[in-house]
């Protein structure tokens, strides 16, 4: 404590809300409960923070998680033991999985009555455990400030994750103060996360890379988390390569600019696949070759280099081995390599690098667009959907957050995002119901942002009790329903693996979505006729204070192509129904 | 291909179970674990046998190196080092029998530790095919219970595992 300073005394709850407030936290997304009383009541004495009540503390997860993709910063949900706490596991898991800054704080019974299972207990550090980047049980209250901070840091940091803070409710007594003072850092001696690339490695990318006559950049969510994605448009525009993304990488490119070739995986392009596949030199950036990506592993792209640079060493050789690798943050080893680049650009072979994208136009060209697919009289196609919501909201800065299925797939692919953290999408743990809370989480922090949430008849089920938080905050998302009356993605399966025997994955008894928003308080809008859908978007984005539910009937036996063919390579592919390579 | 790898860890409560949890989570083998403070008081030393292919070998360790109560950590089977693991053993004593245990436990320079008509307790340390060599030659019908504290070990020489 400094001389002179006027030490403040606080109780735990208190302690717990101020230093949210002094890491400049605005929002938190909670649940109250038996075991938080004492913070709830800290929170109503205080104006600096304002706390979301949702309506299932999954979503609150989700929303911290949302509002983190989109500002890069940690989100915050508070809960309860018990209940309220396994209820967020769902969305540590989803934050867990995509590497996203998170911060849980979760009540717990008094430190006393642990293990006697209490009413409404459970063991929260431990059912966390296998999907927290760490977690801390407060066994003093004096310790709460430090907890906050360190907890901050390590999900802010290195690799992104979410981090548990398990609070007994004796720590947040009210009639127990301890002097509170927020630490301006912390060090944690066990852990350190890189902070530079290793600079002999990066000169070796790089040459590789310049040498390459058939290079491919592939980007994915760790360039947009760690505030690559200008370095990485500077780095392919220099070096003349195609790029192509991965699901969580979209916007790190812009979409719309011409060396971009499109998602790659299951769902990638055809072009980014063959790219891919046929390229003798792949850096990868900020991915993690994911299954979704590389289809059989052993058949993985059989005549490139491999450079992957990561903040996350055990990312690095975890699925692929890799002939360069850099660990390091993207930003700041791309920014090494974009310097060297420049300084060695005249070595290019200039005419290997133009027959390269003579190629690769071919692979793009041939198809007649990146995605394509055939609209047919008298139904509307998905895609059709997608492509118009791109129109109505292209030139204003929008948000897309999505459920997970086929309508993730359609936007993934068709909507063209030209900045990072404007796509909110669950991708490893594929998440249904992560979109609308998501969504909520983005919109409260970016009011005058278009936010729309692409879900599907069976996603939006999974959280629509927040259509009641969203009137109680105004948080005026737009939802599109991509409304197919089935599981889209289980069924898409089913079709063409188990002899179109759709074992539950078809709806019966959907509710009238018109009728449930209205019900809600919002705006329901139905389209069935595929000359309605453009006038439709334009109400819902031009209606900027409600909360539009736009119900699409969209084609039932619409496929998601180019799909990846299992145990093939990234260039095994169906294209169409009838069609594959 | 097995491996002794010793950890230092924070001595925090719940940290060797996010270590145990780790391996079993991602499907990795512990054959043996040992745990225990060490002369730093705010520090554990772990160590943990396991097997698995090299690519298996390196991700546990990176894997290990992530969590955050974990301060550092090596390979004793990437160099030279020495392995030791301790037995405790009741073996039936009796008649000729009686003889022939004492006589075998001091070929493996064991001690009888405890003693009553009818068994003897013995106290062996070694490396684990050590441990297994005596258990082979008291044979296994003298066996009545076996305690092994499972491997733990140190590099040879001047290199230390240290902050």
């Amino acid at each position: 404590m400094t001389e002179g300073k006027q030490v403040e005394l606080l109780s735990g709850a208190d302690m717990v809300v101020r230093a949210l407030a002094d890491e400049g936290v605005e929002y938190i997304y909670g649940y109250p409960g038996g075991a938080l009383l004492h913070v709830y009541d800290a929170i109503f004495r205080q104006d600096k923070i304002t706390h979301v009540l949702v309506r299932h503390e999954q979503a609150a997860t989700h929303m911290a998680d949302g509002y983190a993709r989109s500002s890069g910063k940690a989100g915050v949900a508070l809960v309860t033991s018990g209940p309220g706490a396994t209820n967020t596991i769902t969305g540590i898991a989803t934050a867990y999985m995509d590497s996203i800054p998170m911060v849980v704080l979760s009540g717990q019974v008094p430190s006393q009555f642990i293990g006697t299972d209490m009413f409404q207990e459970t063991d929260m550090v431990g059912i966390s455990r296998p999907i927290v980047k760490h977690s801390f049980l407060v066994k003093r209250a004096e310790d709460i400030p430090e907890i906050i901070k360190k907890a901050f840091y390590i999900a802010q940091t290195g690799r992104p994750g979410p981090v548990v803070v398990d609070l007994p409710k004796d720590i947040t007594d009210l009639t127990k103060k301890y002097p509170y003072e927020y630490p301006g850092k912390v060090k944690i001696r066990s852990y350190s996360p890189p902070q530079k690339g290793h600079s002999g490695q990066i000169r070796k990318a790089v040459d590789l890379l310049m040498k390459a006559r058939r290079p491919i950049i592939y980007a994915g969510g760790g360039v947009v988390m760690g505030n690559g994605s200008e370095e990485l448009t500077k780095l392919v525009k220099q070096s003349g390569a195609p790029v192509t993304n991965t699901l969580m990488g979209l916007g790190s490119y812009p979409g719309t600019d011409e060396q971009f070739v499109g998602m790659l995986g299951m769902h990638g392009s055809y072009a980014a696949n063959l790219a891919m596949h046929h390229s003798d030199l792949v850096l990868a950036v900020g991915v993690r070759f994911d299954d979704r990506v590389t289809n059989s592993t052993n058949k993985f792209c059989p005549t490139a280099k491999i450079v992957h640079v990561d903040i996350d060493p055990a990312s690095i050789a975890k699925n692929i081995p890799v002939d360069v690798p850099i660990v390091g943050p993207v930003n700041s080893v791309l920014k090494e390599m974009n310097d060297l680049v420049a300084a060695t650009k005249a070595s290019q072979d200039q005419e290997a690098l133009g027959n390269w994208w003579k190629q690769v136009n071919e692979w793009r060209d041939g198809q007649g667009s990146l995605f394509p697919f055939e609209t047919a009289e008298g139904v509307i196609k998905p895609q059709q959907v997608v492509q118009a919501l791109y129109e109505a909201t292209k030139n204003d800065d929008t948000y897309i957050t999505t459920d997970v299925g086929q309508h993730q797939m359609f936007a993934a692919q068709h909507y063209l995002f030209d900045k990072p953290n404007r796509w909110i999408t669950s991708g490893g743990l594929g998440t249904m119901g992560f979109g609308l809370p998501a969504a909520m989480g983005v919109k409260l922090h970016n009011p005058d942002a278009h936010v729309a949430c692409v879900t599907g008849e069976g996603s939006i089920q999974m959280n629509i009790q927040e259509l009641s938080t969203c009137l109680q905050y105004d948080l005026n998302v737009k939802i599109i329903n991509l409304n197919n009356q089935a599981l889209g993605m289980v069924r898409q399966w089913q079709t063409m693996q188990y002899s179109s025997r759709y074992s539950h994955s078809y709806m019966e008894s959907l509710p009238d979505f018109k009728k449930l928003v209205e019900a809600y308080g919002h705006v329901g809008i139905t389209v069935t006729d595929v000359k309605d859908l453009a006038p439709a978007m334009e109400e819902a984005f031009s209606l900027k204070d409600r909360l539009v539910f736009l119900d699409v009937a969209v084609d039932t036996n619409e496929h998601v192509y180019p799909m990846q063919i299992k145990d093939g390579s990234m260039r095994d592919m169906w294209l169409t129904k009838t069609e594959r390579t | 291909m097995r491996r002794i790898i010793s950890v230092l860890v924070e001595n925090e409560p719940g940290a060797l179970s996010r270590i145990v949890g780790l391996f079993a989570q991602r499907n990795y083998n512990i054959e043996t674990l040992t745990v225990a403070p060490t002369e730093d008081e705010t520090l554990s030393r772990l160590t943990v046998v396991t097997d698995g292919k090299p690519e298996t070998i390196e991700q546990i360790t990176k894997q290990l190196n992530k969590l955050i109560d974990v301060v550092k950590l090596v390979d004793l089977t990437e160099g030279s080092h020495v392995e030791r693991e301790l037995m405790l053993i009741k073996v039936k004593a009796h008649g000729a029998l009686r003889a022939e245990i004492k006589r075998t436990a001091d070929i493996f320079r064991g001690q009888i530790v405890d003693v009553t008509s009818g068994v003897y307790t013995v106290q062996l340390t070694g490396t684990g095919e050590k441990l297994d060599a005596f258990i082979d030659a008291v044979g296994e019908t003298s066996v009545l219970e076996v305690a092994r504290s499972g491997v733990t070990g140190i590099a040879r020489g001047e290199k230390v595992l240290s902050l």
